[in-house]
C-alpha cells in the first residue's frame, strides 16, 4: 500500500567511489543548513508578541452587560449545572425597585464566583447560558496566580466594564465559521468587532 | 620600531582578545546553531540576547567548585589550567599584524604544534584525576584522537613550510602579499615569469600559490576540527555514552575554563589556518591596474593603519574560519570511533603524504 509519493526505494548496494568520498554529500548537507540559516524564522516570541487566536478562543470568563449597561445574568444556575468541573457557584437575589438600570431580569446573581483552578475552559457554561450572559474571552487569559485568594474570581473581576467593552468579530461558532469561509474566498475582510452578541 | 618593545603589548592584546573571543564565540555558536535549526537563539537578555553569556558567566561564578572525594585532588584542580596555558601559550607566536607579534620565534610553526600537544597532558590529567570511568574514557578518546590527527595536521603544515622555506610565522605572513621581500610568482612558477609581487591580494596567498595546497588546507581544516574536539569529531563528549567526557566531574569556574580553552583552541587553529594558507594579515583584494585595492586596504608595516588593517584582516579570516567550524558542527552527524581512526590513519595521512611529495616536486619544478 502506498501512503505518500515521497517514499524512496532504499537499497544496500555497494557505494560508488564518489559516494564513499562523502564530499558531495557533505556539500549538500552544508547547502541545506546554510539555506535554513537565512530562512525566515517561524518563532513568535510569546510574552512580548501574542498571536491572534481567532474570535472564539476560550480564555477567561466575562459576565456581559447589555447595551444599557444592565447585567444580563439572571442567576438561573444552568452554567453551574453544565460545568463538568463544578467551578461555578452563585447566589441569586431578587431585583429591588429602582435597580432596573442595574439588572436586566427580575432575578440576578448577587454572588457569582468561578474557581479558576477548577475551570477547564471547555465553554459549556457559555453554551448553556439562555441569557447570553457568560462568555469566555478570546483575547485574555487567566493570569498566573501565586496566592490562594487570586484563584476564585468574583463579580468584581468578571462583570464587563462599560467604559472598555469586550468586543469580538463573531459571537458564535457558526458566525465564526461563516466569517472564515468569507475570508477564505476573499470577500469582506474588515469586520468591525461588536460588543453585543 | 623594534619587535621586542611590542611583546608586552601583544600579551595584553591576546589576554583581552582570547576571553573576548570566547564571549563572542559562545554567542555566535548559539546563534548559528539556532538559525540553522530555524530557531532564534537567546533573545531575552539584552538586545537580541547579546548579554546572555554574561548572565551565564555570573551563574558559573556563583557555583560551587566541587572536588569529588575520590578524585586525585591536585591533578583534578590543576588540569583545566594546564589545558588553558597550553592553548594560550600558542598565541605567543601568532603575528597579529606586520611587525606586531608576541614572539618572533624563528621556529614558530614548530612551537605551535608542540605547545598544542601539551593540551593532551591536561586532558589526561582531568580524565584520570576525576576518578570516574566516563571521564577516563572521554580523556582516552580525546588523547587518541588528538595524537592521531596531529600527523595529517603536521603533514599539511609541512606542505606550506616546504613552499615558504621558513618556520617563522611572521616571515610566512610577509611572503603572502604586497610587502613580500622576495618576488612572488603566480603558482610559484618562475618559468612563467608572472611576477605578482605588486599585485598581491588573494593571488599571492599560499592556498593559491600552489594549487595542491587547497587540498592541504582541507586536510588541515579536518584535522584541526579533530584537534579542537569539535563536531563531527566531538567523540570525547557524548551524553548517551560518556556523559560529558573528561569534564564530567567539573563544575563552576573550572568547567568554564575548559570551555574557554575549547573556544581559544578554535580561534588558535583558525588563526593558524589563516596565517599558513589564507594570506595571514594580508588583504584579499589585489591591485588591478589603476585600482590599487591592495594598497588601499592595507597599510605600510609599522604604521597605525598597517597595524589596524593587518589585525582586521587576520582576525576577520580567523572568525570566518570559526564560523565555518560552527557551520560544519551543526550540519554533520558525529563519526563513530572506528570511523574516526579510519579517516585519520587510512585517508588523511596517506593523502597528506602524497601531497607532501607533490609539493616537493612542485617546488623543484618551480625553482
Amino acid at each position: 500500500m502506498q501512503l505518500t509519493n515521497r517514499s524512496k526505494q532504499v537499497s544496500n548496494k555497494e557505494m560508488t567511489l564518489m559516494e564513499r568520498a562523502y564530499i558531495p554529500a557533505i556539500a549538500t548537507g552544508l547547502a541545506i543548513t546554510i539555506k535554513h540559516f537565512f530562512a525566515k524564522k517561524v518563532t513568535i516570541e510569546y510574552p512580548e508578541v501574542k498571536r491572534y487566536l481567532g474570535p472564539v478562543f476560550r480564555g477567561r470568563h466575562i459576565l456581559k452587560r447589555d447595551e444599557d449597561g444592565r447585567e444580563r445574568c439572571t442567576a438561573c444556575g444552568l452554567c453551574a449545572v453544565a460545568c463538568p468541573a463544578e467551578a461555578i457557584q452563585m447566589v441569586a437575589a431578587e431585583r429591588e425597585k429602582g435597580e432596573e438600570n442595574l439588572y436586566r431580569e427580575e432575578k440576578y446573581a448577587a454572588v457569582y464566583e468561578v474557581n479558576m483552578l477548577r475551570c477547564i475552559f471547555c465553554g459549556l457554561c457559555e453554551e448553556a447560558c439562555p441569557k447570553q450572559a457568560v462568555y469566555l474571552r478570546h483575547d485574555e487569559f487567566v493570569p498566573v496566580f501565586t496566592e490562594r485568594d487570586q484563584v476564585i474570581w468574583g463579580k468584581d473581576l468578571l462583570v464587563e466594564d462599560m467604559t472598555n467593552r469586550y468586543t469580538r468579530e463573531a459571537w458564535t461558532k457558526e458566525e465564526a465559521r461563516a466569517l472564515d469561509a468569507k475570508r477564505a474566498s476573499g470577500e469582506s475582510t474588515n469586520v468591525v468587532p461588536r460588543a453585543i452578541p | 620600531m623594534t619587535e621586542k618593545a611590542l611583546i608586552p603589548f601583544t600579551l595584553i592584546i591576546f589576554l583581552l582578545l582570547v576571553p573576548g573571543f570566547v564571549v563572542i564565540g559562545v554567542y555566535l555558536e548559539r546563534k548559528v546553531s539556532a538559525f540553522i535549526q530555524d530557531r532564534m537563539g537567546p533573545m531575552e537578555v539584552g538586545k537580541w540576547g547579546v548579554l546572555q553569556l554574561f548572565a551565564d558567566l555570573l551563574k558559573l561564578l556563583q557555583k560551587e567548585d566541587i572536588v569529588p572525594k575520590a578524585a586525585d585532588k591536585w591533578l583534578f584542580l590543576i588540569a583545566p589550567f594546564v589545558i588553558f596555558v597550553a592553548v594560550f601559550a600558542g598565541f605567543a607566536v601568532v603575528p597579529l599584524a606586520p611587525d606586531l607579534a608576541g614572539s618572533g620565534a624563528a621556529v614558530g610553526v614548530f612551537f605551535l604544534l608542540t605547545i598544542v600537544s601539551v593540551d593532551v597532558v591536561g586532558l589526561l590529567m582531568a580524565g584520570w584525576g576525576s576518578n570516574n570511568k566516563f571521564a577516563l574514557f572521554g580523556a582516552m578518546r580525546a588523547v587518541a584522537q588528538i595524537v592521531s590527527y596531529e600527523i595529517p595536521l603536521g603533514l599539511s603544515i609541512l606542505c606550506v613550510v616546504m613552499l615558504t622555506q621558513t618556520l617563522d610565522l611572521q616571515a610566512i605572513s610577509f611572503q603572502q602579499g604586497i610587502y613580500a621581500v622576495d618576488p612572488v610568482y603566480l603558482f610559484e612558477m618562475k618559468q612563467f615569469g608572472l611576477d605578482i609581487s605588486a599585485i598581491g591580494g588573494f593571488l599571492s596567498w599560499n592556498i593559491v600559490r600552489n594549487p595542491f595546497l587547497l587540498i592541504a588546507y582541507v586536510i588541515f581544516f579536518i584535522a584541526s576540527l579533530a584537534e579542537c574536539n569539535r563536531a563531527p569529531f566531538d567523540l570525547p563528549e557524548g551524553e548517551s555514552e560518556l556523559v560529558a567526557g573528561f569534564h564530567t566531574e567539573y563544575s563552576g569556574m573550572r568547567w568554564a575554563i575548559f570551555m574557554l580553552s575549547e573556544y581559544g583552541m578554535m580561534l588558535l587553529v583558525s588563526l593558524l589556518g589563516a596565517i599558513l594558507f589564507l594570506g595571514s594579515w594580508n588583504t584579499p583584494f589585489p591591485n588591478i591596474g589603476p585600482l590599487r585595492l591592495a594598497d588601499w586596504t592595507s597599510g605600510e608595516p609599522g604604521t597605525w593603519f598597517g597595524y589596524l588593517s593587518g589585525a582586521f584582516w587576520l582576525l576577520g579570516k580567523a572568525v570566518f574560519g570559526v564560523l565555518v567550524q560552527m557551520w560544519a558542527r551543526w550540519t554533520l552527524p558525529r563519526l563513530r570511533v572506528d570511523q574516526l581512526m579510519y579517516l585519520g590513519w587510512k585517508v588523511l595521512t596517506p593523502v597528506g603524504l602524497v601531497l607532501f611529495f607533490i609539493c616537493g616536486v612542485w617546488r623543484l619544478i618551480g625553482i
